[in-house]
């Protein structure tokens, strides 16, 4: 017999091509790509490849997410002279950057930030076509809209760091750049700026709910791993129809830390977790600057950032000739 | 490949030899790399200098290794006792035609420094680069821009060591020599010219970063750093010092933010330190959570400033076209690491003034002890 509780999937089950429903929102007639299986894929999910419902808000979404993408990496490629090679080169260092702080609002020239302003236009038209065809295929599937107000949080995350913050700060100046290493830059300054992020507390909440984001699906998968045996990957059953896996896995955690999670629960903690991720990053990001301008001194008047005892500066606590070996 | 008796036997006898065979060769590679760890030490032992209050993590780590190899450049530096005048020597001014600032020494100290100088800057060319080929009787000439500019280094030495004692004698004294920047080269290793904007068909800020350049230190941040802050005497600003207002005119903003960050990090690289050498780095504004190695970094900022804007830029049009900037054909410049290299302090602390009393005053009459 074949082994199927495994870390990775070792079974590929395949049978005909699987056409899924077709109802009366026309989805089957609307479905593009000619199907076919693919054991690479099926390596790490599912093997068949396709068909894809794109319709109306799909396309528009991948449309301008071309337009945005390439924007971006048009502007790069002007930056170095049209140099294929030089852009290779500086590819993780370039970037498209937003206008300078003397324009506030206003529509700045292309080539200090109007391409930005465009890009990003396209970029937000893109990410709200997404969750409309999330939301319009959650519908004609008559599921629930989860996965639509998830995306949506994450929507929120980037509208605040390009949109609604710079409005409400009166500049575009503000907005993130889009570039590899020029957005991380951009993260520390901001940090720095506003006398360090790690002290506002929403920034606190949004790490807790990421790296708990980390901690329950390693949990649940791990979980639910570990008693397919019995069963507990059909989850759907499962919640229905408490079977031994359940038990097992509920018993396993009652036993280890008093407390379980249930079969459907778990999938709760884990849609709340990582919903509230960027939307509490977002609300400190919205803070910063227009509420809080200086988030360590806010800490201190709050306090919640401890004095430490002791010297500033090496010289009490030992010397530069002994540290490099040459005391005399 | 293999006989057929042989792929027939392995046909009835499977037996899975991959599981084991991982299983062995982890298990002996972990005990051959605990044994090396074991008896050969860690290969990558640091150690670390604490500068802050226990539990903020403020050290300035190192590896054992380079800690226990000295900057080969203290070798070059050697003893030159100076010689203590008798009353009534003849001075060098009223000996040789032309001498500015060095007239007040006496013909064998004077000699002394000139030959010391010749180590410092031009050993290769000897006395020739700056005073040229036409013999003794030409040495009074200023033909020569090296010997121009060579006068003027004399006196921004001079300045360096009298002037801003707070910085370079903070710790010790130290004091600095041509030897500090020049290392035996004729121009210093560690200058910078101007280089922005590094972007084509952008402007503003865009302009300015997001290359890989070497004033950058390799980031993505803004390129016109030490410009700005060392050459134009821009305020350095990162924060705003109320907990809650808005945003008033004037303020910095990110973009002054990772202009300071490129600046800093600079500073690092230049000293081999960390943000922490200076700064407690929850708050890196606050005056009560910095170093004493801060106040010394605040004055070497006001230092480097001078010397560009006093000594270093005003000899543009001494130069040649091939000692200028290679975009802007702008003057040499220096900043951090022009005279650190590396180390916290130049030479690892060697006291290199003490043989040079000559260098350590502008008052022309040198000191001797």
């Amino acid at each position: 017999m074949a082994e199927y509780q495994n870390i990775f999937t070792q079974v590929q089950v395949r049978g005909p091509i699987e056409w899924g429903t077709d109802n009366e929102f026309n989805l089957a007639e609307e479905r593009v790509g000619k199907p076919g299986f693919s054991s690479l894929f099926g390596w790490i999910g599912n093997a068949q490849l396709g068909p894809v419902y794109l319709g109306a808000y799909g396309v528009v979404s991948i449309a301008c997410l071309i337009l945005w993408f390439n924007i971006i990496g048009i502007s790069m490629l002007a930056q170095v002279g049209w140099s294929i090679p030089e852009f290779l080169r500086q590819l993780f260092w370039l970037a498209l950057e937003p206008p300078g702080p003397e324009y506030g609002l206003r529509m700045p020239p292309l080539n200090d930030g109007g391409w930005f302003i465009i890009a990003g236009f396209f970029f937000l038209v893109s990410l709200g076509a997404w969750f409309m065809r999330t939301y319009s295929l959650a519908r004609q599937h008559k599921m629930g809209k989860h996965l639509a107000w998830a995306f949506l949080a994450l929507v929120w995350l980037i509208a605040v760091l390009g949109l609604i913050r710079p409005v409400l700060m009166g500049s575009w100046s503000e907005a993130v750049p889009y570039g590899i290493f020029p957005h991380l830059d951009w993260t520390t300054a901001f940090s720095i700026r506003y006398g360090n992020l790690y002290y506002n507390p929403f920034h606190c909440l949004s790490i807790v709910f990421l790296y708990g984001s980390v901690l329950l699906f390693a949990m649940h998968g791990g979980t639910i791993l570990a008693v397919t045996r019995f069963g507990g990957d059909r989850e759907l059953e499962q919640i229905y129809d408490r079977g031994t896996a359940t038990e097992r896995a509920a018993l396993f955690w009652r036993w280890t830390m008093g407390f379980n999670a249930t079969m459907e629960g778990i999938h709760r903690w884990a849609w709340w977790f990582a919903v509230l991720t960027p939307i509490t990053g977002g609300i400190g990001i919205l803070l910063t600057g227009t509420v809080v301008d200086n988030w360590f001194i806010w800490a201190q008047e709050h306090n919640f950032a401890p004095l430490y005892d002791g010297s500033y500066g090496y010289a009490d606590y030992g010397s530069y000739e002994a540290f490099i070996g040459q005391e005399n | 490949m293999f006989p057929k008796w042989f792929d027939d036997w392995n046909r009835k006898n499977p037996k899975d030899i991959y599981g084991p065979a991982i299983l062995v060769g982890a298990v002996g590679g972990a005990i051959f790399v605990a044994a090396f760890l074991v008896t050969w030490g860690q290969p990558l032992a640091t150690d670390s200098m604490q500068t802050g209050p226990r539990g903020t993590g403020m050290s300035v780590p190192e590896f054992k290794a380079d800690l226990a190899t000295p900057d080969p450049a203290i070798e070059l530096i050697l003893a030159n006792e100076p010689l203590i005048p008798e009353p009534g020597e003849e001075l060098a001014g009223d000996i040789y035609q032309n001498v500015q600032v060095l007239g007040g020494l006496t013909d064998a100290n004077f000699n002394r420094l000139m030959a010391a100088m010749t180590e410092w800057v031009s050993p290769d060319q000897g006395c020739a680069y700056c005073h040229g080929d036409g013999g003794l009787e030409t040495y009074g000439s200023d033909d020569l821009y090296t010997k121009v500019v060579a006068r003027r280094m004399i006196q921004m030495t001079q300045n360096i060591n009298e002037n801003w004692d707070g910085h370079v004698n903070a710790n010790k004294q130290v004091g600095v020599t041509c030897m500090t920047c020049h290392r035996g080269q004729n121009v210093p290793s560690n200058i910078w010219f101007k280089i922005t904007p590094v972007n084509e068909s952008v402007a503003g800020w865009a302009a300015v970063q997001n290359r890989a350049t070497s004033i950058s230190q390799s980031t993505s941040l803004p390129s016109d750093a030490l410009e700005k802050y060392l050459l134009e005497y821009e305020q350095i600003n990162v924060h705003d010092l109320e907990s809650r207002v808005k945003n008033q005119p004037g303020d910095p903003l990110i973009q002054q933010t990772e202009r300071t960050y490129s600046l800093m990090n600079y500073f690092s690289n230049s000293l081999g330190v960390n943000c922490v050498f200076c700064h407690n780095s929850r708050a890196f504004y606050d005056p009560g959570q910095v170093t004493p190695q801060w106040g010394t970094a605040s004055l070497g900022i006001a230092m480097v400033q001078e010397l560009n804007n006093d000594y270093l830029v005003p000899l543009q049009d001494v130069y040649p076209e091939h000692r200028l900037g290679p975009i802007y054909a702008d003057a040499p410049k220096a900043a951090c690491k022009t005279c650190h290299q590396g180390y916290q302090q130049p030479l690892q602390g060697t006291n290199v003034i003490a043989d040079w009393p000559e260098l350590a005053t502008t008052s022309g009459t040198p000191v001797y002890e």
